[in-house]
Order: structure tokens, then sequence, then C-alpha cells
């Protein structure tokens, strides 16, 4: 049993828990996830350890309210119990010393950069971050960011915070001004697509963060494959991250969608459960 | 022995053998001729006495054979499932010669479940604790032995377990109507019952190191982890939607309940037309496991032939019943998909057998023909390879073929204090053989431990082998 700490509100839909995890904390790495399951019933899902603190022993998990797991972890609280963590998994991210490194995250995707921006910063790199969402709202943790980076930069598609634009755009305008040395992108399937063929021409150095459907997260069952330079690469043991330019983007993106009607069923049932039936109509 | 109507078990989950009555069980004991050199027992890898456990079910004394049993073998009820009887001690029976051989597993299986349906648990001499400590990786049936083992002769033992359940492929890969899972909580729970301490959600070689366990004073380590990764066999296709590995598959049916869904969150997708490549025990679960779900049609696709089935015979045999098609001489060569990525046929190499090669088995090879099955399914089950997480972790540690770990008879590794069995060390084998591993090392492990330089005794039980 995993304790809850604290939670906090981060944007709407998207939340964070602080947990005492003390084993995975203290050997949690930039680019390391967790497998949890919150209960005796429950579905075993992939979240990145956002940020670890090794003195309390704590992890800190940051994640988008899309579906019935992610729902019901947002209805925990400070002092619930999560059955089952287990971490930290996948391999390190690819940390040393890189010169200029920009990092591009979209939407949640930003979570999993925040321990990559410190370890990069640890290796004296320069680092300039690139955050974008649909708005203002849904930018989350640019303070913690800014706090770190040589520069953030924030982009939304209305204009309400930062440039108005994807970060795509964001990302070319700096390796036009400037000598970059790698980029790393995570956020949805599309964005990270239209970054590796953005840097593609230039044989830019890019990783991504892939996000398969994974169960146990250990390498042992396969759920987690994508294709890697027309390779069967594991992203539980062999990613999560990967050369941007390898990727199959279009087999995960099929894959990502397979248990859509099953996903959608497990939401409504949930939702209805949640309200008791006295809920009005959305 | 008895099995419930095929008709009837195909739509659920339930167990289907159904073990022998006592009467049924006594007769049975009775046709034993008591062979002076009994051939059974070196068909058993754990060198169970046969001929005395039968000898007590004649006599009526079934917990005395029980006690027979448990002196070689921890886990009868499971053994007596599970084993594949008929290469191991039923095929060397003497009787089998000419007429039946003795149904040893399914006495075994009686004596085990006698205990459990009485209510009587099982009584166990525990020596002394000796204060040391020792670290098991993988709560498998490897594992498990070693714990049971080492923990009734004084060791203080932890078993890191990386799932959140323990009892490794019996839990997560042996479908509930082969095992039922309350049979192997029962194991898990005595093992517990004898002081060990199980940590579940526990990655060695993430969550913490090898090296840490020995930093925090654990004697000694055995690693068990299994052969837990799935082969794949590199054919275009193979990721499209509604392929699954049976890992994936069974995992998600055996341990999250994905039959159960909605109300269980893991989903499993449920195909009509089922293909399932191989025929081994992992090939027989998938495709019965798929007929439970609701499949209309499974076949099951397998390069040789009958002969040549790996799978337990009684296996092959209720999946015969179930309506399981099998094709044999069949070689999957592309898996076709449609345009939103999902599975709608497979295409195959039709095969023919050559003369038999070196190793004398008959080597298939293509006849020119191919033909194509309408399926929109397909498990794919054509073996395991090692577990990486581990074996990486631990610099230095010798390992051999596709990452297994390196071991002598006695489980020993090239690393002092480090020990391993089971199909991390063997590639993937049987419940019994890795149990059987499991007692060799830990004997070994006491040894080790204690600063023994030569095995103190030949007794197969390393708990009675001395008070
Ligand atoms: C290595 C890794 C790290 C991740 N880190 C984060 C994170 O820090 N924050 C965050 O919000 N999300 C993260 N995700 C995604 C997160 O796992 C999914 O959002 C979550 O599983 C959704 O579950 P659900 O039941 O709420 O939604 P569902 O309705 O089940 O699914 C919604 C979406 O999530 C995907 N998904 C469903 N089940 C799984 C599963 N078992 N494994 C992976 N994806 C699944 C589906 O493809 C679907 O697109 C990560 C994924 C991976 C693989
Ligand atoms: C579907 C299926 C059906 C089978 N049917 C039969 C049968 O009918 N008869 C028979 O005799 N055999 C059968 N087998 C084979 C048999 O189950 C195995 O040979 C046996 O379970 C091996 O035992 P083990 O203890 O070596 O490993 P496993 O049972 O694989 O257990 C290893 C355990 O270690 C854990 N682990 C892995 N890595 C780590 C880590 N880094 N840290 C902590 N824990 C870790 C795993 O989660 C797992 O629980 C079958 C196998 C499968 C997959
Ligand atoms: S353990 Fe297996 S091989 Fe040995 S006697 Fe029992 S069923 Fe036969
Ligand atoms: S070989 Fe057969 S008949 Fe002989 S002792 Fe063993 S079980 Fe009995
Ligand atoms: S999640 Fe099972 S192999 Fe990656």
């Amino acid at each position: 049993m995993f304790k809850v700490l604290n939670k906090e509100t981060v944007a709407p839909q998207v939340d964070a828990l602080i947990v005492d995890a003390p084993y995975i904390a203290g050997h949690a790495k930039a680019g390391n996830f967790i497998v949890l399951r919150i209960h005796e019933k429950g579905e075993r899902i992939p979240l990145t350890i956002a940020d670890s603190d090794l003195d309390k022993g704590t992890i800190t998990l940051l994640f988008q309210k899309i579906g019935k797991t992610t729902e019901e972890l947002g209805t925990l609280k400070k002092g619930d119990k999560i059955r089952d963590i287990a971490g930290p998994l996948g391999h390190d991210t690819p940390v040393k010393k890189y010169g200029h490194a920009v990092l591009v995250g979209g939407g949640i995707g930003s979570a999993t950069l925040f321990p990559i921006l410190k370890a990069l910063k640890e290796k004296r790199n320069k680092v300039t971050v690139i955050l974008g969402a649909r708005n203002k709202e849904l930018l989350v943790w640019e303070e913690r960011f800014a706090e770190y980076a040589d520069k953030t930069i924030l982009t939304t598609d209305d204009g309400s915070s930062g440039k108005k634009g994807l970060v795509t755009e964001a990302l070319k305008e700096v390796a036009d001004s400037t000598k970059v040395d790698v980029v790393l992108a995570v956020g949805p399937i599309r964005m990270m697509q239209a970054v590796a063929e953005l840097t593609r021409p230039f044989n830019l150095k890019t990783y991504v963060s892939l996000n398969p459907v994974m169960v146990e997260g250990t390498g042992m069952c396969g759920a987690c494959r994508v294709s890697i330079a027309g390779k069967t690469k594991f992203a539980c043991i062999d990613g999560p991250e990967f050369d941007a330019h390898d990727v199959d983007f279009e087999e995960i993106a099929h894959r990502l969608n397979f248990y859509k009607d099953e996903e959608a069923e497990s939401l409504e049932k949930f939702k209805k459960k949640k309200c008791k039936g006295k809920c009005k109509k959305q | 022995m008895r099995a419930r109507d095929p008709e009837k078990r195909k739509h659920d989950f339930k167990e289907v053998a159904l073990g022998l009555t006592e009467k049924q069980a006594i007769k049975e004991a009775n046709r034993c001729i008591q062979c002076k050199k009994p051939m059974c027992i070196t068909g058993c890898p754990v060198e169970i006495n046969i001929p005395a456990f039968i000898s007590a079910i004649r006599d009526e004394d079934i917990t005395g054979g029980l006690a027979i049993i448990r002196k070689y073998n921890m886990l009868p009820a499971i053994c007596g499932r599970v084993c594949p009887q008929e290469n191991q001690c039923q095929g060397k029976c003497v009787l089998g010669k000419k007429k039946t051989p003795i149904s040893i597993g399914a006495l075994e299986r009686f004596v085990a479940d006698y205990e459990m349906k009485k209510g009587l648990s099982q009584k166990t001499k525990m020596s002394r604790s000796n204060g040391h400590r020792v670290a098991v990786i993988g709560a498998g049936p490897a594992g498990l032995t070693v714990a049971a083992d080492l923990a009734r002769h004084g060791y203080k033992i932890t078993i890191f377990e990386a799932l959140h359940e323990a009892g490794g492929v019996l839990t997560y890969g042996i479908p509930e109507f082969r095992l039922p899972q309350k049979i192997i909580d029962r194991e898990v729970e005595y093992v517990k019952s004898l002081g060990v301490e199980i940590k579940l959600n526990w990655v060695i070689g993430r969550t913490q190191t090898v090296d840490e366990l020995f930093g925090e004073g654990y004697k000694a380590v055995f690693v068990g982890v299994g052969a837990g990764s799935p082969r794949y066999m590199n054919i275009p296709g193979e990721n499209l939607n509604n392929v699954y590995f049976a890992s994936e598959y069974l995992t998600r049916v055996n341990l999250l309940k994905a039959n159960q869904f909605p109300k269980y969150d893991t989903p499993v997708k449920r195909g009509k037309q089922v293909a399932v490549v191989g025929a081994g025990n992992v090939a027989m679960d998938a495709a019965r496991t798929a007929a439970r779900l609701g499949a209309e049609k499974v076949y099951i696709v397998y390069r040789r032939t009958r002969t040549e089935m790996p799978a337990r015979l009684e296996e092959v045999e209720h999946a015969h019943e179930e309506g399981i098609e099998l094709l044999f001489l069949s070689s999957p060569k592309e898996i076709i998909g449609d345009e939103r990525g999902h599975v709608k046929a497979i295409r195959c190499d039709a095969m023919k057998l050559c003369e038999p090669d070196a190793s004398g088995r008959k080597r298939p090879e293509c006849s020119g023909d191919e033909f194509i099955l309408e399926v929109d399914q397909v498990l794919m089950a054509i073996g395991q390879a090692s577990n990486p997480i581990l074996t990486k972790s631990v610099k230095g540690l010798k390992l051999w073929g596709a990452g297994y770990i390196e071991v002598d008879e006695e489980g020993r590794t090239n690393l002092p204090g480090i020990f391993a069995g089971g199909d991390i060390a063997t590639g993937a084998a049987t419940v019994i053989s890795a149990m059987g591993a499991g007692k060799r090392a830990a004997r070994a492990i006491d040894d080790y431990v204690m600063g023994r330089k030569k095995a103190k005794s030949k007794e197969p039980e390393l708990a009675e082998s001395k008070k």
C-alpha cells in the first residue's frame, strides 16, 4: 500500500499526487515511470515519475483525467492509499553534456520533461523549454520549468498565454536562430510526429517518449511493442524514449485506439456509479 | 481422469479435470504392483517415492501418503494438475508397457486435495532460527521452493516479486480452468506461514539492486525470475491490432481478470475467429481461453505434426474435445490487416516433414503451397525468452544462450553468494523442474552460508536432513 501525502489540482482535468514511496524515490532517474493499480479490481497503468524527493522519500505523479483509471485516481485524497506501485521502470534518459538542448512538451507531456530538465542542468547544458497547450489554463508547471530552464517559451492555440501557435513553430524559430544539439519531445503522438518531421531534414538528434498501452511494464507481455527502425521493441524496457526519426508513428497511433470502445464503456460506468444516477446529462 | 462435459465447460473458467473420488483412488492405487526397482521414480524430476505414497493410499492412510510426497514436493496439488506426467513418472511406469500406466499425477492430486477438503492443515517441522537472511527474487515455483526449504531450516527469508501477486506463471499464465487460483493462494499462504515475507511490486534491478540486498545484510541471493519475455516471429503484421502475444492475453485474463470486464477494469478483445500460433502448453491455454471468451472458431496453427507437439497430452485432448481445430504442417508467414490496422487473415506456408536431422527430429520444410485463414484475432505462443531486467542489472553475471543464467548442478552462478534456478537458468521448462532446481539450490545456499565445503546430505529434503 502506498499512501497519498498530498494532492493538488494543477490545471482543469490535471491533478498531481505526492505519494510515499521511498524505494522508488531512491532509485528514480529522469525518464523513468511507475505502473500503478489503485485497487484489487483496477487496471495497471503507467505514469511518469514527474518529480521525486530523495530526502522525503516521495514521488510526484502528474496525470490528466482522460479515462476511468485516471478519473478514479483523481478522486483520491490526502491519506488515501494506492494498492500497487511498481518502479522505477524504463530506461533512464540519456543525459550528458550536449551543449544546447531543447525540450518540447505538449499538454501533460511536460510532466515527463521536468526531471529531464533538472538532470540536463546538472550536466551543465543550456536548456530551452517549449511548452504548448490549447489555452492558458491547460499549461502545466510553467513556473517550475522557468526556475531551472535558461529560457522558457510558452505557446497556446488561442494565444491566451505566450505565443499563439503550435510548439513546432516555436521549435523552428529556436532552431533557425541558434545552434541546437538535441531535441526531446513529449506529448500527443501527432505532436511528437510533427517534431520528428521538423528535425529530420536537419539530421538534428531528436528523442520522443512513447506512450503505448502497457500491462505489467517489465518486459514480460509485449503489449507495449512499437516498431523502431523496422524492429520490434518493448517500450517498457527498451524505451519509452526512442530516436524520433526511427519511430513508426502510424502504427502506434493505431495501437493506441485499440481499446476505444472498452475505455468509453468503463468510463461511463464509473461516472454513473460516482454520481449514483443523480448526475445531470452532459 | 474424470472431466467436466466439454459442451458445458467451454463456456466457463471452472476447473475442467475433476479428480478422483476416494474409491477410485484406492482402486487405482491397488493396480500398482509396488516394483522392487520402481521406474516411475526415475521419471520424476524430484524423485518422489511414488510406490510408498501409493501404498499409503492403498492402506487408506491418505494423510500419510501426503506426508511422503511433501518430503520431496512442496506443491503436490499443483504438480498433480500440471506436470506432463506422460513424459515423466507415468511415462516410466512399467505397467505402461503392456496396458495403462498408473495415474500417478491423479493420485498425487487426490492426496493433496483430500487434505484441503478435510480442512486439515500442513504441519511443518521447523528448525530454530539461525539468524541468517537470504533474499529470493521471483515468487514462482522455483523461488517459493527455495524460500520454504530455507525457512524450514531456520533462515529468515524475504521474497521480492515484481508483480502485484505471488505465484509466477502459476498465477499470471496458467488459466483458472486448469489450476484454480485458490490452490495457488493456499500454497503461497503455506510458505508465508513458515515466516517467509513476500514483498510485492518489488522489481529487483530497479526498485533495489542485488548489491543493495547484500548491503542490507542478506547473506545470499536466489534468482528465480523465470523466462517471461515473449518471443516473436518477425513476420509482417505481427504488430497489428488484435495480434496478442499469448503472455499478454493470458496475463490480462488470469492476473487482471479481463474476462470479468467491466467489473474488473482491464479489457481484453474477444475474437470470433482466432488463430493460435504454437503447440505448447501456452498455446493450448491461449486457445482454450479464447474459446471461453466466446470465439466461434479457434485454430491451433503448428508447423510440425501431432507427435511433435510439446503440450501435455491431457491438454491437447481437452482442447480437441472443446472443439479447437488443430492445423498441422502450417507455418504462418504473414498476418494481413485491414485499413484500420486490425487483423483480418493469416497467410501460412503448407509444410512437409523431411527426414530426421542430427537431433532425430523431423524438420518441416515448405511444400511450396500456401493458404489463407480468415481470422480476426491471432495469439502468438511460440515460446519465451529470458527476462532481462535482473540479469542486465548484475555486473559480471555469466549468461548463456538467449540471456539465461549459467549455473552448475546446484544452482551456483559464477558470482559468490548468487544462486539461480528455474526457467531463468534452463529456458522455459516445467513447474516441477523449477521446483527441483529450487530444492538443490536451497541445499547449496545452506552450505554456502554455513561455510560448508561439501553438501552435508544427499537426502532430498533439506528440512528433514537434521532434526
Ligand atoms: C511510459 C508512460 C508514461 C506515461 N506518463 C503519463 C503521465 O505522467 N501522466 C499522464 O497523464 N499520462 C501518462 N501516460 C498515459 C497514461 O498511462 C494513460 O493516460 C492512462 O493509462 C489512461 O488510463 P485511463 O483508464 O484513465 O484511460 P483510458 O480510457 O483507459 O485510456 C485513455 C487513453 O490512454 C491510453 N491507455 C489506456 N490504458 C493504458 C495503459 N494501460 N497503458 C498506457 N496507456 C493506456 C489509451 O490508449 C487511451 O488513448 C503515460 C503512458 C506511458 C506508456
Ligand atoms: C501459459 C503457460 C502454461 C504452462 N503450463 C505448464 C504445465 O502445464 N506444466 C508445467 O509443468 N509447466 C507449465 N508451464 C511452465 C512453467 O509454468 C514454468 O516452467 C515455471 O513456472 C517456471 O518457474 P520459475 O519459478 O522459474 O519462474 P516463473 O514462474 O516465471 O516465476 C518468476 C517470477 O519472477 C518474477 N520476476 C521477474 N523478474 C523479476 C525481478 N526483476 N524482480 C522481482 N521479481 C521478478 C516474475 O514476475 C514471476 O512472478 C507453463 C508456462 C506458461 C507460460
Ligand atoms: S511431481 Fe510430477 S513427475 Fe513427480 S510424481 Fe508428481 S506428477 Fe509425477
Ligand atoms: S512403476 Fe508403476 S507399477 Fe511400478 S511402482 Fe511405479 S507406479 Fe507402481
Ligand atoms: S508492458 Fe509488458 S512488455 Fe512492456
